[in-house]
């Protein structure tokens, strides 16, 4: 007691002040500055993502491409296998607005249909006395919406009495812009279901070579290694030439599937064992293990979420290489097969140079297939850059 | 560095064993044979001797046999260069591929020696001209590369060629060459014909070595040490290619080991839409019709050579830099 007054009596007095401590008083943040300071991981990698102009205008654009491939059915003007015998080779028809100099909104010309007695071909002339007009929202060719749902609503019909053939028709006098929108379906999910399993891959092989280490990260080296040393393309085409002709076209589907991601998550396992490789050797992960935590649980929660960002990241940028992989094979025949449309099955039609020449519209898909190949490289891009929204 | 040499090429043979193996039974994977497909057509003229036939072109090809057998008959071949028959016109598979292959080697190293050229030359200049005309024009070009892809490019061009000027690109010779000796005149016709499909080939990886060397150098031309020599007042070429090159040229040769697969994928599919004669298309129709032996040895060619390109690289990458050849090769 005696020693307390003391201690009190020996304090030299000071000034304690009575308001409540502010930590940010040398340097007040901005309303901005803290924001980004309290912001999460993902936030920033958004944040960093939308300063990326090109980036998000190839997002956008392919969000509205796999959006239309939920509604093809609505979109297309016709279905995907409408045969019109009186239109085989049709060239494409120009959408006017003006018919002599009078607004009438968008129509077409009608086709009228002369035989060249020389060469036996069809020749198609507009007629510029007979203005048909398009038709919207209205009911056109029945279809089966997802295979679930009767429906014979379009976006766009032909007009009365007339046709639309926006992008010209096949050898089989069918609408190529219908099956464009058709074939986008399978073009464009083939990326994503194969990149989906070339991850889940690359995840399990790359994570195992890189946490255990030893004689099993030996094994899926020398795998990574063969399968990188060989070129792709041949042993696809030996693979693809694999499947039974007497599978169903939607077992084709899957099977070509299964053969692009087995060739494509060498990469993407690399990367995984690299970074588990540096990243087990952390506290925490140590930590994690000497709590008794089980080697799944450590690489899935205290692992992967260090790096998935990136993974991500390159793993969109492997995606054009799948669609063009499935294009490239089916170009060769060796692919998807009709009934089952995808781009490439449709620039089969285009091998024959002669029948190009003439026919020039068949190499229409040639352009969707460019422009998703390079709005996945911008937003691959862009993805790459805020992946790592810390440096 | 001897020492390196063997121990790199003895690591290339159990590569290509599995490659071989994994082949002949991928091919062979499919139910039915390639006398199955000729069978059915004999059936269908309603020949008698259709089955009995089909017993001596199995007897023929050896196809009663079980698959390791047929394999190992046709691997311990391939050391006498005998690759068993082709299944097709019951001919010896090394009497049809013979030009074929010499061909597919000229071309693919004409391309590869085309990206080198093209990507060096153009990525040097990009990086010392950042933000110019010149540099944006590369950037341009590269993208085209990267996103066009290589077949459709090859098609884009054969219909222009066919439209515009009326000549046909596709073919690797003149006509009248086509199963003559070799000869000057030939030897002239083939390089002519070449340009095309190497240029065509070669855009994509000219595109990804372009981005690579503008970005290494890029990173080299900020360093300290250049800063010094410019302030020696070394000459601004020799200061060039005397350091920061040096340092950026190594990932560029590494490149070349991962630059090879690519080339011989586009080859295959672009000498296809080219119909060039090459091994291209005849791997293709072998597949179709199930020609074990004379897909197989394709297979086995094609990766025989980019195994062998990836050595040389490896071996040029071991000469170019010190690091590599006296340290641990293989990890990084």
């Amino acid at each position: 007691m005696t020693d307390q007054t003391r201690n009190d009596r020996d304090r030299s007095p000071h000034f304690v002040n009575k308001e409540p401590w502010d930590p940010y008083v040398a340097e007040r943040l901005t309303a901005d500055q803290e924001r980004y300071y309290m912001a999460g991981q993902w936030k920033l990698m958004w944040w960093r993502f939308r300063r990326h102009r090109p980036a998000v205008v190839s997002a956008i654009f392919l969000a509205l491409i796999y959006l239309s491939t939920v509604i093809s059915e609505f979109i297309a003007p016709y279905d995907l296998h409408t045969r019109h015998s009186a239109y085989i080779f049709a060239p494409p028809q120009q959408v006017h607005f003006f018919h002599e100099g009078e607004f009438i909104g968008p129509f077409v010309y009608a086709l009228k249909t002369t035989r060249d007695m020389q060469t036996l071909q069809r020749i198609y002339t507009p007629d510029t006395t007979k203005p048909q007009k398009l038709r919207f929202f209205c009911l056109g060719d029945p279809y089966e919406f997802w295979y679930l749902v009767d429906g014979r609503f379009h976006f766009v019909c032909p007009p009365e009495g007339g046709q639309f053939f926006w992008l010209g028709t096949d050898r089989l006098g069918r609408d190529m812009f219908s099956r464009i929108v058709y074939a986008a379906r399978i073009s464009l999910t083939i990326g994503i279901f194969g990149i989906a399993l070339s991850f889940a891959l690359a995840l399990v092989l790359g994570g195992l070579a890189g946490y255990y280490g030893g004689w099993v990260d030996n094994v899926v080296q020398r795998i990574t290694e063969i399968i990188k040393s060989f070129p792709h393309l041949p042993l696809w085409l030996a693979l693809s030439a694999a499947l039974p002709v007497t599978w169903s076209p939607l077992l084709v589907y899957f099977g070509i599937t299964i053969i692009l991601a087995l060739l494509d998550w060498p990469g993407l396992g690399r990367a995984v064992r690299s970074k588990l490789l540096s990243l087990r050797e952390e506290d925490y992960a140590s930590a994690a293990q000497m709590m008794g935590a089980k080697p799944g649980r450590i690489i899935a929660r205290h692992l992967l979420p260090g790096f998935m960002s990136h993974l991500i990241a390159s793993a969109t940028l492997s995606i054009p290489s799948m669609i063009l992989a499935e294009t490239a094979l089916s170009f060769l025949g060796l692919g998807l097969r009709a009934p089952i449309t995808s781009w490439g099955v449709l620039l089969n039609e285009a091998t024959d140079i002669n029948v190009v020449a003439v026919n020039w519209w068949l190499m229409f898909p040639v352009v969707p297939v460019i422009l998703v190949i390079l709005a996945y490289q911008f937003m691959g891009d862009g993805m790459r850059d805020a992946a790592d929204p810390y440096g | 560095m001897l020492q390196f040499v063997v121990r790199r090429v003895l690591l290339m043979v159990p590569t290509l064993f599995v490659i071989s193996a994994l082949v002949y039974f991928i091919i062979d994977l499919p139910p039915g044979d390639c006398v199955t497909a000729q069978v059915d057509e004999l059936l269908a003229r309603g020949d008698p001797d259709a089955m009995r036939r089909a017993d001596e072109l199995r007897q023929l090809y050896n196809l009663n046999d079980p698959l390791w057998l047929r394999y190992l008959d046709w691997v311990s071949g391939i050391f006498r260069w005998d690759f068993g028959l082709s299944c097709q016109d019951t001919v010896p598979v090394s009497s049809l591929i013979g030009e074929r292959l010499a061909l597919t080697i000229v071309m693919e190293a004409a391309t590869i020696v085309f990206i080198w050229t093209v990507s060096f030359v153009i990525g040097v200049y990009a990086a010392t001209h950042q933000y110019k005309l010149g540099d944006y024009v590369a950037s341009f070009i590269g993208f085209v590369g990267l996103a066009v892809p290589n077949f459709l490019l090859a098609l884009v061009l054969l219909y222009i060629g066919k439209v515009y000027f009326g000549l046909s690109i596709g073919g690797l010779m003149d006509p009248e060459y086509i199963d003559q000796p070799m000869s000057w005149g030939k030897a002239r016709s083939i390089l002519e014909h070449l340009v095309i499909p190497v240029i065509v080939i070669g855009m994509s990886g000219t595109a990804g070595m372009i981005r690579r060397l503008r970005a290494n150098l890029l990173d080299e031309l900020q360093k300290q040490y250049v800063v010094t020599g410019r302030a020696k007042g070394l000459p601004p070429l020799r200061l060039l290619i005397k350091y920061p090159l040096r340092h950026a040229i190594n990932p560029f040769v590494a490149d070349i080991g991962g630059l090879l697969p690519d080339v011989i994928s586009g080859s295959v599919i672009v000498s296809v839409v080219l119909s060039l004669p090459t091994t291209g298309p005849m791997l293709l129709g072998a597949l179709k019709t199930q020609d074990v032996n004379l897909a197989a040895t394709f297979l086995l060619f094609v990766a025989t050579l980019t195994v062998i390109g990836m050595l040389i690289s490896d071996l040029a990458l071991a000469a170019l830099d010190p690091r590599i050849r006296f340290g641990a090769t293989s990890e990084k």
